[in-house]
């Protein structure tokens, strides 16, 4: 189990949603991703990908403006 | 030909659905469900969507968080959503349309078939079996016609594995319909623009919450937005554009006074906010003396001509009345300099300065 993290400032919706879901197929269950975002969008599109994937949010937070949501990867 | 299918015999057949947020493809999609059919959803990101980044667009102190209508409706149907950027590859769609445009900048016969061949490889490469798209026979003038469908079924390279459900019954059976995969007498035949079969199914089936884009998904049936599109190549010589060009085309008043110069100002704090991530890339004003929005300048711009930005820029801010507004002046080096101007009135903007 690895922790991962993804630098998706200054991308526009949906672009760190396909980033994270791209970087998720690559990682194996139990893996942990850290996105980072600065569109205000993800802090709602990540994680309803991550239900709609059926993946784990650990956490959301979107602190001054920059969105931070982490999840663990359940299945390849 | 390459297709593939389900090997397992047994197993329920699957299909990938073009998810684009709205009711048609959101219905489309259910309807399959009914059928016993395995749906996922794949929603292609071109850069011209609607649903794209308006998050970051809008104000956000006054507007609810802006939902991606693809996602929301993949999760109201208990399906996956593969998103996929093709930005790069749906460029020579935008500008070498085979079939040519419709009536503003969209190229929508040349996009149905780039997105359904889009769906083809990736059906062929996840061994699913068929293709269902929400199209609706004139539906759209230009896509979604009786003689146009079987362009994008061929040209797609998907032929018989593309299912449109909600008016297949005014069309060939489809390879799920002779294998038995669906019913055909379970399948539809909506025809035309009327919306009233689409909202009766919806109620059929509970759904009272979704999205109804008027135009459709994309910014290019917009005829304000291809005219922008159409100025941008004009002004460079030929046609191309990036990502960030076609992005600073949907935000605030587009004015060229000059034909080698464009003023792009904001229209509210939310626009603001957003330009301000593209500022260090461009010349930029704002009114330091009033209240007032951000505008960039694109093109190379004269001391004459930044007095005259500068001028619009204050007429467009708190101050459009005052005799004098201050207006900060920042060049993609970073210096500032400011100037006292008189706003422009709004009779000496030309109609045509407007994009």
């Amino acid at each position: 189990m690895t922790h991962h993290v993804l630098d998706a400032r200054r991308l526009l919706c949906p672009m760190p949603v396909i980033r994270a879901q791209n970087t998720v197929a690559r990682l194996a269950p139990g893996d942990t991703l850290e996105v980072q975002a600065t569109d205000p969008g993800a802090l709602h599109d990540i994680p309803t990908w991550c239900r709609v994937h059926g993946h784990e949010v650990l956490s959301t937070a979107n602190v001054k403006g920059e969105v931070r949501v982490t999840l663990r990867v359940t299945h390849s | 030909m390459t297709l593939t299918a389900s090997p397992d015999r047994n197993a329920p057949r699957k299909a990938v659905a073009l998810i684009s947020g709205g009711l048609d493809s959101m219905l489309a999609a259910r309807v399959m469900q009914d059928h016993g059919i395995s749906v996922e959803g794949i929603n292609f990101y071109t850069g011209f969507c609607i649903e794209g980044h308006t998050q970051a667009i809008r104000n956000q102190t006054r507007e609810r968080p802006k939902r991606n209508n693809a996602l929301w409706v993949a999760e109201q149907l208990g399906i996956k959503l593969h998103l996929v950027d093709v930005i790069e590859e749906y460029k020579n769609v935008v500008i070498n349309p085979k079939h040519g445009y419709g009536a503003n900048l969209n190229p929508c016969l040349d996009c149905k078939g780039f997105m359904v061949g889009k769906a083809r490889e990736w059906m062929e490469a996840n061994q699913f079996d068929f293709i269902v798209t929400g199209e609706v026979i004139g539906q759209r003038p230009m896509s979604q016609r009786r003689d146009t469908m079987p362009i994008v079924a061929r040209e797609s390279g998907a032929f018989d594995r593309l299912l449109r459900p909600l008016c297949a019954k005014l069309l060939p059976p489809t390879l799920p319909e002779r294998e038995g995969w669906v019913d055909r007498d379970r399948l539809f035949d909506f025809n035309g623009r009327s919306r009233k079969p689409q909202m009766a199914l919806a109620a059929h089936y509970g759904f009272t919450d979704y999205a109804q884009p008027a135009g459709g998904c994309c910014f290019l049936t917009n005829a304000q937005y291809s005219n922008k599109l159409a100025d941008l190549w004009e002004t460079r010589g030929e046609k191309r554009y990036e990502l960030e060009d076609i992005l600073l085309l949907k935000v605030g008043r587009h004015l060229r006074p000059r034909p080698h110069f464009k003023l792009i100002v904001a229209r509210d704090e939310g626009e603001t906010n957003f330009l301000l991530g593209f500022r260090q890339r461009y010349t930029h004003l704002q009114a330091t003396s009033h209240n007032g929005p951000l505008a960039l300048i694109e093109g190379n711009a004269s001391d004459d001509d930044l007095e005259l930005a500068a001028r619009l820029t204050a007429r467009f801010g708190k101050g459009r009345d005052a005799t004098q507004v201050t207006v900060a002046i920042t060049d993609q080096a970073g210096r500032t300099h400011t100037r006292d101007v008189s706003p422009l009135t709004a009779d000496a903007i030309p109609e045509t300065w407007y994009l």
